[in-house]
């Protein structure tokens, strides 16, 4: 590795740090901001009742109206470093066992969408781009306009109409089944139950790679060298093979890394939908409860992945492109 | 890949295209022939209307076995597009007319298709033309990994004195020196009867791009027949067996090399006046610009540059032979 | 010719959508009275000719609901989408112009905004601005900005280098009259391309943070709360509550994308060869 990089990654991990901080005051001002007092939203709640005198005075520190709001946030910020995110008003849980338990669950779901949506979304992308105008490229591009257009929580609602209520193969909601104690869930009962999430999330998410697949494959196709090469006598599966792959394949894999946002954005509705205890739904109950400190945790847990997957793009891009790789820098 | 010919291993001297038993093409037909071939493009005007923009109207010439020929015209006025009609890779949106027959017999689509980077080859202007991705040794043997590819591309590197550590390196890693090697090597790999250079000097230095027109120069020796398109005429004088003068989307003249020697033995009087602009000839300078495409005058393109014109010169021309040589000029003889 | 060429069929695209949009916010912003109609005496018809839709455990109209709630989605979207098109446009021409500093400080708030999922951010708005109306519009327009943004500070950009543009600067032609007479007649096109094709955008946006309860309350039939409410049925088998207005939505949003295209594709000069 040569210096260049090492400063090129320094940058990087710097501005994700700073991005994550400006998220954390951001996220923070606007819980302040909110009419809603948490405290007093949730004064009737058996969390509140439950709490030790020490987590009370906590939660007043944070959210009091004796102490200054500067205070207030570096106070919560300071727990949230050392590992104490605070006490969840509506799970009367420490936030962090909570958000363990919920991420584990989004997780499955998420990685099993992202793969799946990545590795169609790119076989569509391509097979849309090497026959620009045809039929397969017509319905490619239909198909992800109409996707595009569609609410992710009503596909969620379709494929539960079709697929829980009438024909009955997969199950309704929650991510293992109800009743049974957390150690005889099987690894087959959580696959069985993210199934349908994971579809939703899945069908919804291959349009975005797919068509910045097309775009780049087109452009691949009308580049000079694709021209030489056909002018050498390649042509299809030879030409994808040699001269297409490699070229289209580095832009894909950027992008999946930079779309977790989506990802996670889609899971928090498709969630809701299937009544799936993961990290989204958390987010929509704390939102509706105003639990502020389960609702700032999910928030910044969410933009350490986002930000994580952005680094991991630009980062990646130097390993994988020879360009950057060798010779460092480019002509 | 498996229509592929018994490969024998390189040599040098070898002629490059032994006419093989039982071909029925006859032998002195050219290789290639391409007569009023014409390119144009639709597009859309203001509004609702669709036009065409004539790239290349009226353009002959014609290439034997063993001879090197150079299309030369001004930079930007289309004649790559000359060499893309030929391979058969032209946009989407590009209609081509007029004829073009290799060794004799009509080359149409099915046929390029077929012969394109084996008989046919083309060697493109730059760098930009090889997959930026992709390894130089594999890109040139186009992912052959067989003993005698990998042998026959060892060939030609010595030949071309690159060393074989360039296989392992990515485009981008070349030196300028080696970039025209690299290319040329890739329309060794096969055993092409027609070579195609796509502008093979662009902005180089006057002793790089002498040696990359004398590579070409070696292929027609070898007997394959080799159409330079260029903008360079002095250079294309010193290879060349003839030239073909493009201007404005049409071939004006077509000339042995000799008779550029002399002003007089010329035809056409933009000929006689790129002879002119030659810097040994006193660097002339050519009154006015090229027409654009599109508001072209009717009959000679050249006439409203032309000091000798008259009202003849607006009348559909004839390309005709005169004096050994062809030429698109009521007034030559 | 006969046959009618791509321009032309763009521009009949073009047309129908807009008529359909138009079409359906007119006749949603007459119906508020008749979707919030109660009538026990024709509750959870499914579809049938004289209720296309279906009618709903309170005996409502899901035809006349459906449409309402469209057209109050469309509005909230298309209002949301053009504070937000102001912003793009602002912060853009603000980075391409006014020097290093803004244009960092803007892509830094670009990438910490892209940094939350959208849907998130939004509930954090919507719950900063304490629920309701306002929290939706305000959260869609702070959350579409940003690729519009981009554009046309990269437009911008290019525009500067133009020698045209740089020749008018340096015959003493005032800022304002360059902005006036030779960027914005290239800027309009792409700032209206643009802010169309926020609408699908912000619409979708709307009805889903409206179907997980953070938008208008269950008086205002938004079609978010019209899902979310037939989300609540779905399980005794009364599929059509979710399917049409689902399907309506769909619609909707696919031709908001297609008369941005369109506007894109007539618009567009580099679209000539097509």
């Amino acid at each position: 590795m040569n210096r260049q990089r090492v400063v090129f990654l320094v940058k990087n991990i710097l501005r994700v740090l700073l991005l994550v901080i400006c998220v954390s005051i951001v996220t923070f001002a606007l819980m302040k901001a909110s009419p809603v007092d948490p405290l007093q939203a949730n004064v009737g709640q058996a969390a509140l009742g439950s709490m030790s005198r020490e987590q009370k005075e906590k939660l007043q520190e944070y959210w009091g109206v004796d102490t200054p709001p500067l205070e207030q946030y570096l106070a919560w910020a300071g727990d949230f470093i050392r590992g104490d995110m605070g006490i969840s008003l509506l799970y009367r849980q420490p936030v962090a066992s909570v958000i363990a338990v919920k991420l584990a669950n989004s997780l499955f779901l998420m990685a099993m969408a992202w793969v799946v949506s990545g590795i169609l979304g790119f076989a569509l992308g391509v097979i849309s781009g090497m026959n620009r105008g045809k039929l397969a490229d017509k319905l490619i591009r239909g198909y992800c306009l109409v996707i595009s257009s569609t609410p992710v929580f009503w596909l969620a609602l379709l494929l539960l109409m079709v697929f829980g209520v009438w024909l009955r193969i997969f199950p309704i909601g929650l991510s293992v089944p109800i009743g049974v104690e957390a150690g005889g869930v099987t690894f087959a009962d959580r696959l069985y139950h993210a199934v349908l999430p994971a579809l939703t999330l899945s069908i919804t998410g291959v349009s975005n790679i797919a068509l910045h697949t097309r775009e780049k494959m087109i452009d691949i196709m009308e580049s000079d060298y694709v021209l030489f090469a056909r002018m050498r006598g390649e042509t299809g599966w030879r030409l994808f093979k040699y001269y297409g792959f490699r070229n289209v394949l580095f832009p894909a894999v950027t992008l999946q890394f930079a779309s977790i946002s989506e990802v996670f954005g889609g899971s928090v509705l498709v969630e809701q939908v299937f009544s799936y205890p993961g990290l989204g739904q958390a987010a929509v109950s704390a939102g509706l409860g105003s639990d502020m400190p389960l609702l700032m945790a999910v928030t910044i847990v969410s933009a350490l992945f986002v930000f994580g997957g952005n680094l991991t793009a630009n980062l990646l891009y130097g390993v994988i492109d020879p360009r950057v790789r060798r010779g460092g820098e480019e002509k | 890949m498996s229509e592929k010919k018994e490969t024998s291993s390189y040599s040098g001297t070898d002629r490059l295209n032994g006419q093989t038993a039982g071909d029925t093409r006859r032998e002195d037909a050219p290789v290639l022939k391409i007569e009023r071939m014409s390119i144009s493009f639709t597009q859309y005007d203001r509004g609702m209307h669709q036009t065409s923009l004539p790239v290349i109207r009226d353009l002959d010439v014609e290439v034997q076995a063993g001879e090197m020929v150079a299309v030369v015209g001004s930079s930007g006025s289309g004649k790559s597009l000359l060499a893309h009609g030929v391979m058969g890779v032209l946009p989407y949106n590009a209609a081509m007319g007029g004829r073009i027959t290799y060794c004799g017999e009509e080359l149409t689509k099915e046929r390029i298709e077929k012969l394109r980077g084996r008989e046919i080859v083309l060697v493109p202007q730059s760098i930009a033309y090889l997959n930026p991705l992709m390894k130089i040794g594999p890109q040139i043997r186009r992912g052959n990994k067989a003993a005698e590819a990998r042998e026959k591309l060892r060939g030609i590197f010595n030949r071309y004195e690159l060393d074989e550590g360039v296989e392992a390196l990515y485009p981008f890693e070349l030196s300028g020196g080696m970039n025209r090697r690299v290319l040329i090597s890739t329309a060794l790999m096969e055993e092409p009867k027609l070579v195609i250079a796509d502008e093979p000097t662009p902005g180089l230095d006057l002793a790089v791009a002498k040696r990359a027109m004398s590579h070409f120069r070696e292929l027609a020796d070898m007997g394959a027949g080799v159409l330079v398109i260029t903008h360079d005429l002095e250079l294309a004088l010193e290879v060349a067996d003839r030239i073909a003068v493009f201007y404005a989307g049409t071939t004006i003249e077509e000339a042995p090399v000799q008779d550029f020697e002399h002003e007089e033995t010329l035809r056409h009087p933009y000929t006689k006046a790129l002879w002119r602009a030659m810097p040994r000839h006193g660097f002339q300078y050519i009154e006015g610009t090229q027409p654009y495409v599109k508001n072209l005058p009717a009959g000679c393109s050249f006439a409203p540059r032309c000091p000798h014109r008259g009202e003849a010169c607006g009348k559909e021309m004839d390309y005709r032979m005169v004096r050994g040589g062809k030429v698109r000029c009521v007034r030559a003889e | 010719m006969r046959k009618i060429n791509r321009r032309q069929r763009v521009l009949l695209g073009l047309g129908l959508s807009a008529v359909f949009l138009a079409a359906v916010c007119i006749w949603g912003s007459l119906g508020t009275e008749a979707a919030r109609a109660t009538d026990f005496s024709r509750k959870n018809i499914p579809p049938c000719l004289q209720y296309p839709f279906g009618t709903d455990w309170l005996g409502r109209d899901m035809l006349v609901r459906t449409v309402k709630g469209l057209s109050m989605s469309i509005v909230i979207g298309i209002t949301a989408a053009a504070v937000s098109a102001v912003i793009a446009l602002l912060l853009g021409i603000a980075s391409a112009t006014m020097g290093k500093a803004v244009d960092s400080v803007v892509s830094f708030v670009i990438d910490l905004i892209m940094g939350v999922p959208h849907i998130l951010l939004l509930i954090l708005i919507s719950v900063a601005m304490g629920k309701g109306l306002k929290g939706v519009i305000v959260g869609v327009a702070v959350t579409h900005w940003p690729s519009l943004a981009r554009l046309i500070r990269a437009e911008v950009l290019q525009l500067k280098e133009m020698p045209y543009i740089k020749i008018a600067g340096k015959l003493g032609k005032s800022r304002g009259y360059i902005a006036v007479k030779h960027m914005l007649p290239h800027l309009l096109p792409q700032f209206i391309v643009g802010l169309v094709l926020l609408f699908p955008h912000a619409i979708l946006h709307e009805s889903s943070i409206t179907f997980l309860g953070f938008g208008l309350s269950t008086e205002q039939p938004a079609i978010g709360i019209v899902l979310s409410e037939a989300m609540k049925y779905l399980v005794t088998g009364k599929w059509w509550l979710a399917l049409f207005p689902g399907l309506f939505l769909v619609v909707t949003v696919v031709l908001f994308y297609i008369l941005g295209q369109s506007l894109r594709k007539l618009l567009d000069p580099g679209s000539v060869h097509q």
